[in-house]
Formats: structure tokens, C-alpha cells, sequence
């Protein structure tokens, strides 16, 4: 491996981007929201592999971070509508803190018992923009007045080259010494500690650096949605799929994760486009069954998933 | 030497779990240049302390001072930055880095700014690898390297950030001898660089060429220190390694009917786990009736030994029940079949009552016979019935190891294995073990095939003795005959 596959990784990613970019002359703008959508949710899924893949430690709750800069952005844009870009870089910090507030106590407890705490910390922002309907919405929604363009082609450039960086900046910190403590920290904590490094440090840091980006992502999304629902970024489904995407896309890999993303969104909206075809009506009521059912054959037989595969055939070749 | 202040200098150490006091007011003091070796057996806590050394574990109280700097009670990463490097004997690399980049790790600064290595710490990496003899395999990664690389990786991690003080778990084991030999050569190198080393095992034997000076440990307390000739010679350690004076109570193998066709017989077996060798060639019989202790420190086998019998294990070689191979049948038919093990871990059911943790273990018996069946038990363990409501969790070490026994006597079982039941209990509670033991002997036509450290548990009670070392059978015979014969091996 070394330096040349990262190189050889790097160079295949962009080649796809930059193909990518040149997706608004050929296809629908149906097809460019889906795949705007997917972008964001490919940011979920990569912020989310920096901390299980890398630190060791199972979020159950990526839509708590993402929700929390999510709403915050869309409140504060529904309520005083300051400059969009104030609202993004707030919604960035709200999630910055509330990962903060979460990982500190989260961090002390080892096992499973960060996983739940997270998980809780999801359901108690979930109820609380329920009952809290005047402010968030509630179960109906929060409608965002402002969005960055109503240009479909722009919000989708604007999605793909925010992955892109997102991307590039997630994946050379996995390959940065930093990365490679971080792993070190999530393996085996204790000679992580007897090295010398401080590994609950590290850990708040993994947290706040998905936290920035899950948070990032939230707040684009919102005005590019111009509405935000707990459905889209707070229920606790949002963040199964995202770690199932991360998962299947093959953890522990950074780019992988968006290709998993990519993959559920359009898998899903493929199989449900289907339906309006008579006979293959039940693909589109299964659609969401399918894509599961294909994620857990992926998780079961290829552990490695998607980026596993494809970096293996390539040694192999 | 002496006359400098040492570099590790521990005093009053104390650690307790719960009501249990792990260590108690330990001591030591490692010089510049020189290496020492803790010694004591399983459950001694010698491990402990090192945990207390290193800040993996915060001691209670007392005193480590690293170069004259107080670090008791400071998280580990502070303690190796103040000096000290800890080779553990389990550790789990970057599977997918190369072992550079794992050396590399160990020389990266703790900070968050540092995106780039400095490029410096390549040439350091390859230096300190080429020290420890891992030049050639630079660029492997750590699954596809032998053991012995993998524990030359661990070291050249320790000694990366150039610790004063270096601490080693258990250095040999696993190693063969050519292994141990270079193994040793390392450590030695350690020393003359001027450091502090500090050697942690089950025995003197296994350090005794290397250490300057041994300090021994029994149930948390310091019971010895001297060269290792005095401490091998120390009284309290012969009494703690080889029990006082025993009093044997064997029968002769003839005595017993199936001597053609012993009840168990084990046939060179071999067993290894990845790159390490747990069991070597081992071959021991058990007779219907007899009482067989297997006597080996930590590490040399005997749990392996065991799961091999109870078809936890792959082996090569064969085992023979009653003369029929047991390979190819599963784990639970060998069980139900009656030779049932009494884990070293006592796997119980910490959550469910002493009752329901018997009743589980009589299951198959119809109502009539279990409740006789538990009644006899209560009467072998008296302590069980008082407890009868109460969580196993709850219960104390030794009648936790009762309920063990007991759990396992509810299978009816014809061979009955014993995996060092003695583990971390206190001598009283020894003693009420032994007697039920010995009780069961001599009321019983049970089998019994005993995994024991401690040998003043193991040799009462055996017809015969197996020691069990480094994987190899290397002693079989006369309890009486131990400690003359196998005795000094064995300290």
C-alpha cells in the first residue's frame, strides 16, 4: 500500500468528481436533486466513518449532530433571516457544541454505553423539536424562507465540490499522523496511553471534527431543502441508513462512506422509479427493503464492502 | 550502583477491587542499568503493579517516582512522557499499516497541529527497527509476521520515545528457546543503553539469566528480594511455589482396571493458536477413577490442554474417550457426554441465583434426581445453601469457585476437569476447597484431571502428576516425588 495507492485513490476520486461535474449537461434535474441530496448524505456518512472507522467509537446518534446544525441554521434564518451565510456558520458551531456537550460525558463510558448515549441524545432532540412546535416546526416542519439558489444545477455543484473538499480534507486526515493515532486510540486505548498519546483527546477531537462537518452539511442542506423536518435529518432511520452506507461503502476508508451514500439515495429512488412500470410495481413499495436487504448481503459477505472490493481487484490486477 | 537514586522507585503502592486489596504496600526500586524481575504466581498481583506503574490503573495509595518525579495517580500518557515505555504481552497492532508506520506511531508527537510527520521519524523508525532486527520486514504487515517479529515490533514501540524506564509482561512467552535467546539479547541491550528495566513473570527460572536482582510477590505482598540464587533459595517463595511439607495420598497406577485402555487418553497433541504454540506433542492418560493433576505456571498450556479435551479447540494428535477418538464431536455432546470442564474464568451466570446457576447445570436430570442430587451438593458446600437466593454475582471468590464445582457436579459428569480453581482465593478458602475435593475423592467413583499453579493445591489429592511447561510435558509422576524431582524446574 504506502504512498502510491493513496495517490492512485486520490486520483480516481477526483476523475470522478470532475466527470461528475459535467453531469447537469446530460441529465434531469430530477436526477441532479436526487443526487444533490446524495452528495449531503455522503458528507453524513464520511463524518461519521471518522469516528467509528478511525476512532473506534460507534455513533448511533450522526442525525443529532446533523439535526442540531440543521435546525439551528433554519430557525435562526426563520426567525431574524440574517445573511445565509451567518445561519450556516452558526448552524457549524451549534453542532460543534452540542457534539461537545455530548462526547465529554459520552467519552467517559467504554462499550456500548457510548452507542446508547448517543442514541438517547438523538431521541431527546427529536422530541424536543416535536413539542417545541412555535420555534422548530414541530411534526409539520420548518420552512426555510431563504436558500443559497433556486438554480437546480448550481445547488448541485454546490453539494458535489462541498463533498469533494469534504472528502479530501477527511481522508488526508485519516492518512495524517493524527489518523493514525486516532486509530491507534480506537484499537487499543490502553498502549495508545502507554505511548504517550492522550486518548480521550484525540477522541473529542475525532467527535468535533464529525460534528463540524455533519453540522456543515445539515445547514447547506436546509437551504437548499428550504424546509426542515425530522424526518429528513433528526429521525433515528436518517441515522441507520448513514451508518449503514458508511458501513457498506466499507469502513474505515473515508471514501468509501460517500460511495455507500451515494449508493442507498439512488439505489431507492432507481428502484421506486421502477414502479411506475405495471409489472414491477412491488419494487417501488420494497424499495427501502431492497437497498436493506442488498446492505446486509454487502455487510455479510464482503465486511471490506464496496471500496474494500474495488481496492482489492486492483492490488489483485 | 546503588548509590544513585534509582530511576523507578515505587514505595507503599496500594491498589484494592471492591474488598479485595490486589496490592499492598509494595515496594521496589529499579536502577539505571540495571534489570529486575517481579516475580510471583497467578493472581500475586505483579501484573497490578506494573498497571499501578504505568497509570493504566490509579493505585490507592503510595508513591512512583519516574527519574525522582512523582507520577502515582497521573493518567499513562503522562507517565510515558515522563519517561516510561511498557511492552505488554497481548497488544494489538495497526493491522493495516506496515510495521514501519506502527513504529513510526510510537515516535508521533501527542498533538493535533502535527498533519505532516516530521520527516525525521522516518529515518528514526527505520533506525530503531534495524536496532531490534526488523530491517527486512519493514514493509510487511503486522498479521503476516511470525511471533517473534510481532514482539520485536512491541519493543521497538516501547523504546521508541527513549524511556528510562522500559517494563516488560511476561518477555518470553510464547517464545521457543532460539527466540527466547535473542529475545534476551534485546533486553540485555536495554540495560547497557542505561535504562531501568523491569521484568514481569510467573517465575525466577524463566528471568534468572537476565535480572540483576528478583523481587517476589505473593497475594499482593512483596515476600522476597535478593539475587534470584537467594530468592530461588528464600523459604517463604518454596513454600508459596512448592507448598510446605505435603502430604500425598496416591494410589498406584495398577490399582486401577483400566490400564490398557485408560478412561482418557491424549495423543501427541499439538494446538496452535495463529503464530504461537499453546501445546507441544502432549500426551497424559487418565484412569477411571484416578485423580490426575496437570501442575504448569500461566502460559504454559494447561487451559488449552483442557479445551482441547472438551473439543473447544483444533488440534492435531488424537483423544480418546474410553478408546474411541472424540474429534468430530461437538463441544456440547462431549459435555453431555461427562467430561465436563470448570473454567478457569468460572463462567457463571452472574445475574441468576446460586439456585437457578445448579438447577441450569441439572437440566437433563429428571426432578427426583436433581433435588437429590442438589441435596448432596448442599452437603459437600454448606455455604451454597445459605446463599441459595442469591446472585452469583454477588457471592465471594471462593464459594463463586464452590458453585463452579458444583454446577458442573449437577452434569453427573464421569471426568471431571478442574481448571485452576485456585485462582486468585485466599488460603482459607483453598483449604475448604481442598477438603471438598478430597471429600469427593474418597466418596465418589469420580475422575478428576486437575489444572493447578499452586502445587500445595494440586499434590494432596493427585494419584499423579503432570508438569506442563512451555507447552511440553516435561515431568510425570509420584506426587511424593515432585519436589525432589521436578521442584527447582518449577520455581
Amino acid at each position: 500500500m504506502g504512498l502510491t495507492s493513496t495517490v492512485r485513490v486520490l486520483l480516481v476520486a477526483l476523475v470522478v468528481v470532475v466527470l461528475a461535474a459535467f453531469l447537469p449537461y446530460f441529465v434531469s434535474g430530477y436526477i441532479l436533486g436526487l443526487l444533490t441530496t446524495a452528495f449531503y448524505f455522503a458528507v453524513f456518512a464520511m463524518a461519521w466513518d471518522l469516528l467509528f472507522g478511525f476512532a473506534g467509537e460507534v455513533n448511533f446518534g450522526p442525525t443529532f449532530l446533523i439535526g442540531v446544525g440543521a435546525y439551528t441554521a433554519g430557525i435562526l434564518d426563520n426567525v431574524y433571516q440574517p445573511p445565509i451565510w451567518i445561519c450556516i456558520v452558526a448552524g457549524t458551531l451549534a453542532a460543534i457544541i452540542g457534539g461537545v456537550v455530548l462526547a465529554l460525558p459520552a467519552l467517559r463510558v467504554r462499550g456500548p454505553y457510548f452507542g446508547l448515549t448517543t442514541l438517547v441524545a438523538v431521541l431527546m432532540l427529536q422530541n424536543y423539536i416535536v413539542v417545541d412546535a412555535s420555534l422548530t416546526g414541530g411534526e409539520i416542519g420548518l420552512s426555510v424562507p431563504d436558500v443559497i439558489t433556486a438554480d437546480e444545477s448550481l445547488n448541485y455543484q454546490i453539494a458535489l465540490w462541498f463533498m469533494a473538499a469534504s472528502g479530501a480534507i477527511l481522508f488526508a486526515l485519516s492518512r495524517s499522523p493524527v489518523g493514525l493515532i486516532l486509530q491507534a486510540s480506537g484499537q487499543d486505548p490502553v498502549q495508545a496511553g502507554a505511548l504517550g498519546f492522550n486518548v480521550t483527546k484525540h477522541k473529542l477531537v475525532a467527535f468535533v471534527i464529525s460534528a463540524l462537518f455533519s453540522g456543515l452539511a445539515g445547514a447547506l442542506m436546509v437551504f437548499y431543502l428550504s424546509s426542515a423536518s425530522v424526518g429528513t435529518f433528526v429521525d433515528v432511520t436518517v441515522g441507520v441508513q448513514i451508518i449503514i452506507a458508511a458501513v457498506i461503502g466499507g469502513r474505515r476508508t473515508i471514501l468509501g462512506a460517500a460511495l455507500g451514500a451515494v449508493f442507498i439515495i439512488a439505489a431507492a429512488e432507481i428502484l421506486r422509479s421502477l414502479s411506475t412500470i405495471p409489472i414491477l410495481h412491488p419494487l417501488g413499495e420494497l424499495a427501502n427493503f431492497i437497498v436493506f436487504a442488498i446492505a446486509l448481503v454487502v455487510v455479510l459477505i464482503f465486511p471490506g464492502g464496496f471500496f474494500g472490493l474495488l481496492t482489492r481487484t486492483r492490488e489483485n490486477s | 550502583m546503588s548509590e544513585a537514586a534509582p530511576l523507578l522507585e515505587v514505595t507503599g503502592l496500594t491498589k484494592r477491587y471492591g474488598g479485595l486489596t490486589a496490592v499492598k504496600d509494595m515496594a521496589l526500586a529499579v536502577h539505571a542499568g540495571e534489570i529486575l524481575g517481579l516475580i510471583g504466581p497467578n493472581g500475586s498481583g505483579k501484573s497490578t503493579v506494573m498497571k499501578l506503574i504505568m497509570g493504566i490503573e490509579r493505585p490507592d495509595a503510595g508513591s512512583v517516582r519516574i527519574n525522582g518525579v512523582e507520577v502515582a495517580g497521573q493518567p499513562s500518557h503522562r507517565v510515558a512522557r515522563m519517561g516510561a515505555g511498557i511492552v505488554f504481552q497481548h497488544s494489538r497492532p495497526l493491522h493495516r499499516q506496515t510495521v514501519l508506520e506502527n513504529i513510526k506511531l510510537a515516535l508521533l508527537p501527542d498533538k493535533l497541529t502535527r498533519l505532516f510527520a516530521d520527516p525525521q521519524i522516518d529515518a528514526h523508525a527505520r533506525a530503531i527497527a534495524a536496532r531490534v532486527g526488523l530491517a527486512d520486514v519493514l514493509d510487511r504487515r503486522p498479521a503476516t509476521l511470525p511471533f517473534a517479529d510481532l514482539r520485536k515490533m512491541e519493543i521497538a514501540k516501547a523504546v521508541a520515545r527513549d524511556p528510562r524506564v522500559v517494563l516488560i509482561d511476561e518477555p518470553f512467552a510464547g517464545l521457543t528457546s532460539t527466540e527466547t535467546a535473542a529475545f534476551s539479547d534485546l533486553i540485555a541491550e536495554l540495560r547497557r543503553d542505561g535504562r531501568a528495566v523491569l521484568l514481569v513473570d510467573h517465575n525466577v527460572k524463566s528471568v534468572a539469566r537476565l535480572v540483576d536482582r528478583v523481587v517476589a510477590m505473593y497475594v499482593g505482598e512483596r515476600i522476597a528480594e535478593g539475587s534470584a540464587e537467594e530468592v530461588m533459595r528464600d523459604e517463604t517463595v518454596r513454600r508459596v511455589y512448592l507448598g510446605g511439607a505435603i502430604t500425598t495420598a496416591s494410589r498406584p497406577e495398577s490399582s486401577f482396571r483400566d490400564t490398557a485402555t485408560p478412561f482418557l487418553a491424549i495423543e501427541n497433541v499439538s494446538v496452535h493458536y495463529g503464530k504461537a504454540q499453546a501445546l507441544e506433542n502432549v500426551s497424559l492418560h487418565v484412569h477411571a477413577g484416578e485423580f490426575v493433576s496437570v501442575v504448569g505456571l500461566n502460559g504454559a498450556g494447561k487451559t488449552t490442554l483442557f479445551n482441547a479435551i472438551s473439543g473447544l479447540v483444533p488440534y492435531s494428535g488424537e483423544i480418546r474417550r474410553e478408546g474411541s477418538a472424540l474429534r468430530g464431536t461437538s463441544a456440547a455432546a462431549i459435555a453431555r457426554g461427562g467430561i465436563v470442564q470448570c473454567p478457569e474464568g468460572r463462567d457463571l451466570f452472574v445475574d441468576m441465583t446460586v439456585r437457578e446457576n445448579l438447577d441450569l447445570g441439572g437440566q437433563h436430570l429428571p426432578p427426583a434426581a436433581r433435588d437429590a442430587q442438589i441435596a448432596w451438593l448442599f452437603d459437600l458446600f454448606p455455604i451454597l445453601q445459605q446463599r441459595q437466593r442469591q446472585n452469583a454475582g454477588t457471592l465471594s471468590g471462593g464459594e463463586q469457585q464452590m458453585l463452579t464445582i458444583a454446577r458442573a457436579l449437577m452434569m453427573k459428569p464421569a471426568l471431571l476437569i478442574l481448571d485452576e480453581p485456585t485462582l486468585g482465593l485466599a488460603p482459607v478458602i483453598l483449604e475448604q476447597i481442598s477438603k471438598a475435593l478430597e471429600r469427593l475423592r474418597q466418596t465418589t467413583p469420580i475422575t478428576v484431571l486437575l489444572g493447578e499453579q499452586n502445587v500445595t493445591f494440586a499434590l494432596p489429592h493427585a494419584d499423579r502428576v503432570y508438569v506442563l511447561e512451555h507447552a511440553r510435558i516435561v515431568w510425570e509422576g509420584d506426587p511424593a516425588r515432585f519436589a525432589s524431582e521436578a521442584g527447582t524446574g518449577y520455581l
